[in-house]
């Protein structure tokens, strides 16, 4: 599952970031942000037009992604 | 002490992610008084301060951006990586990294430790924000984590008074040894395994700021919010600092009129009652309502809810070819543009920053403020509407609300024009909520209070001056008929640029304001007391108030036109002089004059035209 496709309280373990391309920046970013394999997210609240930032808490942090980028945090399923 | 004592580091660097405290650390150590507020993405450039520590070292201190990894992805990270590898041209590499992590948020920053520590330079690591982490229950046994890490740790508390003496005495002790640096290391792997080791989580998360959250950044109730808070700071700006203003300007006024009765006639008389007193009064009467102004701007900064409010308003300014991230720099242009462009350092996608860059004039900056007071203090009824709001306040905030649509429509035009379809990234972190503490706030205001009057003191002074002297000289010949200013050098020019502002409704008196005006907008109202002054003849010496001179010489017409003027004037040479530096060019220099005179003087021509056309 990916995380842009979480609903609003889902959360599940990150299992990886996929790079779109050799040099994604973005994805580069995404995993110095700790979205690293093992590490818990959910998904706090949308922004109010199309759903869009996602609001994410990876650890203890918590950043607006872009669905574009959320989309690129592979996730595993978790019951909350 | 020992010997080794004598050989310590003299020139240390302050590294960490944004927003962990490093300023206020900074601040602490030097007595600065560089910019703190709660997002990330405060400062933007490398800044310096010294200190002599108890055993009499003198100490650099240099703060620089936050940065979340080395991997530098804007132009304020890039300044961090190379200052901290030695790559940095005007900067010698540091003796000693002092690296801040910000105790409620290890996770993250403990990962970017990490990656300093494998410079493999000498550096010791400043737990901050110590009493937050206490009231959520974080314990960290420091002395575990110093001997896992490797590299001494100290606590801080970097907005208490004597928060920073552990980080004192530890720059003034033996310089660390250069940790190790281990081949190959997993960052994160290692993050986790130091946090298992040395610092105890509560089980669960802040859970009133979830609470203030989930109605904060709520789809609806939070854009209500948002447009309330808005609101409710240019309804404050206009209607709270009335009574202040007022106060003041009959202060100057009263003075001015004690001068004029005192000296003897002459020209002198006319420099300090018209030129001086005239001019530069009718600037400061403006301080008030820029304090306050600066108070709700503060207020906002350090309470966490900008970045909140980012988030709301991303995916609209997303349309418009901007960024969430673009609401800072943007914001902060209300106060002035040019620390608005040099907040854009921290915006990633270069695209997005140049189109924030040339939007953020529109912006209306403080300096307009008296221009916008002034006029509708003369055009616009003192009423209230609905029973609840002032018709001043709504008319200014009408005003920056075009502000605020114009840059959206440019900001449009402008992506169309560009046609890039490429991805903008976003990853922007929200901070914490925090109380503004009332300190910090007077001395902002204080500071900002410093700024606008050496800003009259100094330049608006200077130009009032000048502005009188052009306009007294040459004197009238003798016999002639018509007010003496007709002869001057200004009213010559304010005559001769006439025609090409007379299709907007501007008079030579309007025109002659003009020109000072480009090296800083508040001399516009201080220029036109002046010229007014003057061309009322020496008889009419009490300095009347241009506010009434103005409702009665101008049509409402001229009136709303130069209002509109003000919206886009490209009129100040600072600003151009940022947007130069800050893109390495003339290019956007050039576009953005152009579109700001074209925009301006089409909208003073449409408003003119259609308001003679209506009245
Ligand atoms: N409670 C508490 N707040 C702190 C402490 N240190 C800093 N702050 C607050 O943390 C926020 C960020 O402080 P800054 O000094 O601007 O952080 P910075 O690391 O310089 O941030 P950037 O310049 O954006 O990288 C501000 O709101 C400060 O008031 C601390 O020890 N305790
Ligand atoms: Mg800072």
């Amino acid at each position: 599952m990916k995380l842009s496709e979480v609903p609003r309280g889902g959360g599940g373990i990150v299992v990886g970031v996929e790079a779109l391309g050799p040099n994604d920046q973005i994805a580069r970013r995404l995993r110095d942000l700790g979205f690293v394999a093992g590490e818990a997210v959910s998904v706090l609240a949308f922004g109010p037009l199309g759903s869009e930032p996602v609001l994410v808490r990876v650890g203890d942090a918590r950043f607006a992604l872009r669905r574009a980028e959320a989309a690129r945090v592979c996730l595993q399923e978790q019951s909350p | 002490m020992t010997a080794a004592a004598a050989t310590i580091a003299s020139q240390i660097a302050l590294v960490g992610n944004p927003n962990c405290g490093k300023t206020a650390l900074f601040n602490t150590l030097t007595g600065s008084r560089q910019k703190v507020a709660n997002y990330a993405g405060v400062t933007v450039e490398r800044k310096e301060g010294r200190f002599t520590t108890d055993s009499g070292r003198l100490v650099r201190v240099l703060d620089l951006p936050g940065a979340y990894s080395f991997d530098a992805t804007s132009p304020d990270e890039q300044i961090t990586r190379d200052v901290c590898k030695g790559h940095h041209p005007e900067e010698p590499k540091p003796d000693l990294l002092v690296c801040v992590a910000d105790a409620t948020n290890l996770r993250l920053h403990l990962r970017f430790v990490l990656e300093v520590r494998q410079l493999g330079q000498p550096m010791l690591l400043a737990l901050n924000m110590m009493d937050a982490a206490a009231r959520r229950g974080i314990r960290i046994d420091v002395a575990r984590l110093a001997a896992e890490l490797g590299i001494p740790v100290v606590e801080t508390v970097a907005v208490r008074r004597h928060g920073a003496d552990a980080l004192r005495a530890a720059i003034d002790g033996t310089p660390p040894p250069s940790p190790a640096v281990v081949p190959d290391l997993d960052l994160h792997a290692e993050t986790r395994r130091l946090l298992r080791a040395a610092v105890q989580l509560p089980m669960q998360h802040a859970e009133l700021e979830d609470a203030i959250d989930r109605v904060v950044l709520h789809p609806v109730f939070g854009l209500a919010i948002l447009g309330a808070v808005m609101f409710l700071i240019f309804q404050a700006v206009f209607a709270w600092a009335a009574p202040l203003q007022d106060a003041l300007a009959a202060g100057t006024a009263s003075v001015g009129a004690w001068l004029a009765a005192a000296l003897p006639d002459g020209p002198l008389q006319s420099l300090l009652t018209d030129g001086v007193f005239a001019g530069v009064g009718t600037v400061l009467e403006f301080l008030p309502q820029i304090l306050l102004l600066f108070v709700f701007i503060l207020t906002l900064e350090e309470s966490g809810y900008l970045p909140r409010a980012a988030f709301l308003l991303d995916r609209l300014m997303f349309a418009a070819g901007l960024s969430g991230r673009s609401f800072i720099p943007l914001l902060s242009s209300f106060a002035c543009a040019i620390p608005g462009i040099m907040a854009t350092r921290s915006i990633q996608d270069p695209r997005d920053r140049i189109a924030t860059i040339l939007v953020a004039p529109l912006m209306t900056c403080s300096a307009r403020l008296p221009v916008y007071t002034l006029l509708i203090g003369a055009f616009v009824p003192r009423r209230e509407v609905a029973g609840l709001f002032n018709l001043q306040g709504l008319v200014l905030f009408g005003l920056y609300a075009a502000g605020i649509a114009s840059a959206l429509l440019v900001a449009t035009i402008m992506k169309r024009w560009r046609r890039d379809r490429g991805e903008h990234a976003l990853l922007l972190e929200l901070p914490s909520y925090r109380w503004p503490h009332p300190r910090d706030l007077l001395i902002g205001l204080w500071e900002r209070a410093a700024i606008f009057l050496r800003r009259v003191t100094t330049i608006i002074l200077a130009l009032t001056v000048l502005l009188w002297f052009l306009s007294s000289f040459p004197a009238a010949p003798a016999g002639a008929g018509g007010p003496a200013i007709d002869y001057s050098f200004a009213g010559r020019i304010g005559h001769w640029m006439e025609p090409l502002f007379a299709p907007i409704g501007f008079n030579w008196q309007i025109c002659i304001a003009l020109i000072p005006g480009i090296a800083a907008r508040e001399v516009a109202v201080s220029s036109l007391a002046t010229v007014y002054a003057l061309a009322a003849g020496s008889d009419d010496a009490a300095i009347s108030q241009l506010s009434g001179i103005v409702a009665s010489e101008w049509s409402l017409a001229t009136g709303l036109s130069l209002l509109v003027w003000y919206i886009y004037a490209p009129m100040c040479l600072s600003t151009f002089a940022v947007i130069r530096r800050e893109t390495n060019g003339w290019k956007h220099v050039a576009i953005a004059a152009i579109y700001l005179f074209a925009l301006a003087y089409a909208a003073s021509l449409l408003t003119y035209q259609l308001t003679v056309w209506l009245t």
